[in-house]
């Protein structure tokens, strides 16, 4: 595919930023997506570099894309590349001159700018390159501060910072077309953000999230594990309207003790509400409602276009659902049952995937995504511990380390059909055999590798979930 | 809570069979100005339950001569769209409680928040 549009046909090459690695290439084809377009990467594809060509796109795509973005720093129409100065050269020279001349006009101004990754270089080195470049037919005023046109020159020194070479591996030169939405995750910092909680969701990872999930204007969005909200801000920024559900009444009214340090009690007006009001999103505001994610609340129906949701893992915040183990005693008679607290109990994380791949597999429209958190022990990870639903396909699943043995996976899936309406769907259930146990995650969190090894039982046990999966 | 989530939601008291419409019992209600969306009120009309939605908007005393039966073509009735938009968006109902139509359970609503939990012994 890549191969016949080589050079004949535009390529773009976008500049990302170097943290979040495994989150970029989802968040890429997910935007692509949403123009109905396809991810077509160039031959010599690699995910792990900051630098990547694109091919077979409209500038349109390409600024669709940038505004969306927070993986993405630039976007540029790539004029000529290759693996020193020589070889850019002549790539440059066979860029069609008529492309050029448009950006290149007598009356206009403009600038070049050097990008360097992995390499510092010394201002009279950085005009010595720019000077280089001067066989390019430019005839346009330079102007540094307000330029028609910028021109870039980017450098990639490989990724590691202890082993820098005297030369670049690439060298790449085109048109600034747009830059990403970096800037949102300073504008939406959680350090800034009205309410928070001990687990909101940092601001690039929630963009990422909606991105995703393609969140876009005109859509409806749930997230069952609500918090502070964190989720429902980003995906308003994408004018989708939202509502959430939590369990705890103190978060979704915002009363109770404070998250930040210096702050004994929660004030007046810190709700979810007030967040999106901050950020000028209040009209997308739709509703939240303290309610219990593992009973059928909503009605039947595909009511939601994305289900983007971080549950909790029983870290920070506990996990739980209303019922008891205890013999059920009912309330007295005389019982006001509106201060009545419902009785919480343990919610296996096993139960909180399996509920939630089946309420995304009920309540999504055709195609719509279901974007979360899987919490992962590293040593026992593996693939096929994933929950499946046969309602919905894997797009994505990234990680993010936490320490040295546990990491969180983004998992995003697809409604692929609708279920049948008799089968409740019961999920691969030895998928699920390293959620099952209140706490399951919790326990191996805080076991350490070194103390986990010396349990021969629980080693027995990662022992028959190997060979359930061979058979 | 709005009306379009009133829309969307459903009693799960147990053995409950028609825990559809949730009643509203509304001691106050407040109409909150929403920037008007046609696309969005265009995209959400065929996914509502519209007698349900009728029922609701009349029971909170904010119908806007709504039809019992939705029209046909309104996605190029402006006016239509903008009534179904107060009905959905605006109107809002802050304190009082959804009774669920089979059992005569209530979920408190206070400060526009619906409690939708039940006690152990319910669900």
């Amino acid at each position: 595919m890549a191969l016949h549009c080589g050079k004949t046909c535009r390529q773009y090459l976008l500049h990302l930023a170097h943290d979040s690695v495994d989150f970029r290439l989802p968040e890429l084809k997910a935007l692509l997506a949403l123009r109905g377009r396809q991810c077509d990467p160039s031959e010599a594809f690699r995910e792990k570099s900051p630098f990547w060509r694109l091919c077979g796109l409209l500038e349109e795509d390409v600024r669709s894309v940038m505004s969306r973005t927070v993986c993405g720093k630039s976007a540029f129409e790539l004029w000529g590349h290759g693996r020193t100065a020589a070889e850019l050269k002549s790539s440059l020279l066979e860029y069609p001159i008529e492309k050029m001349t448009p950006f290149l006009q007598e009356e206009s101004t403009y600038k070049i700018n050097v990008y360097t990754f992995n390499k510092t270089l010394l201002f009279k080195d950085r005009i010595e390159k720019i000077d280089a470049l001067g066989f390019l037919p430019f005839k346009g005023k330079v102007s540094l501060k307000d330029p028609d046109h910028i021109f870039c020159l980017l450098e990639d020194y490989g990724l590691d910072p202890n082993d820098i070479p005297e030369e670049p591996f690439h060298i790449y030169f085109g048109r600034w077309v747009a830059d990403g939405q970096r800037e949102l995750i300073r504008s939406h910092s959680v350090k800034k953000r009205h309410f928070i909680g001990n687990t909101s969701m940092d601001a690039g990872l929630s963009f990422i999230m909606a991105n995703h999930a393609k969140v876009k204007a005109h859509d409806l969005v749930y997230d069952p594990f609500v918090g502070t909200g964190s989720l429902l801000v980003a995906c308003s920024h994408f004018g989708a309207y939202v509502c959430g559900t939590d369990i705890d009444y103190n978060t979704i009214h915002g009363v109770g003790k404070a998250s930040r340090k210096n702050q004994k009690w929660r004030g007046p007006d810190e709700n979810i509400r007030a967040n999106l009001r901050q950020y000028g999103t209040e009209s997308f505001y739709v509703d939240v409602m303290v309610s219990d994610a593992s009973k059928p609340v909503w009605r039947k129906g595909a009511l939601f276009d994305a289900i983007i949701t971080d549950p909790p893992y029983g870290i920070r915040e506990s996990t739980r659902r209303t019922g008891s183990h205890k013999e059920i005693v009912s309330p007295p008679e005389d019982f006001s049952g509106e201060s009545h607290v419902p009785v919480s109990m343990a919610y296996h994380l096993s139960d909180i995937f399996a509920d939630l791949l089946n309420f995304a597999a009920h309540h999504l429209v055709m195609g719509g995504r279901l974007v979360y958190w899987l919490p992962i022990y590293r040593p026992e990870y593996c693939e096929e511990m994933v929950p499946l639903h046969p309602c919905l396909s894997v797009i994505s699943n990234c990680e993010q380390t936490l320490s040295s043995h546990t990491s969180r996976r983004l998992i995003t899936m697809e409604k692929i059909k609708e279920p049948e309406v008799y089968v409740l769907a019961h999920l691969a259930d030895s998928r699920f055999s390293p959620y099952q146990g209140h706490n399951s995650f919790r326990e191996k969190y805080f076991s350490g590798i070194t103390k986990k090894n010396g349990k021969g039982s629980e080693r027995t046990s990662k022992e028959t979930q190997n060979l359930k999966n061979v058979q | 809570m709005k009306l379009l989530t009133h829309n969307m939601l459903t009693s799960h008291v147990k053995g409950v069979t028609k825990g559809y419409p949730l009643l509203i019992k509304a001691t106050e209600v407040k109409v909150n100005e929403v920037e008007f969306n046609p696309q969005f009120v265009s995209r959400m009309i065929p996914k509502l339950e519209w007698s349900a939605l009728i029922q609701a908007a009349e029971g909170v005393g904010h119908r806007q001569d709504l039809p019992d039966t939705l029209v046909s073509n309104y996605e190029n009735d402006e006016d239509f769209l903008h009534k179904v938009h107060r009905v959905l968006l605006e109107v809002e109902v802050i304190e009082g409680s959804l009774q669920c139509p089979e059992s005569g359970r209530e979920f408190p609503i206070s400060k526009g928040v619906p409690n939708m939990l039940l006690n152990e012994d319910e669900s």
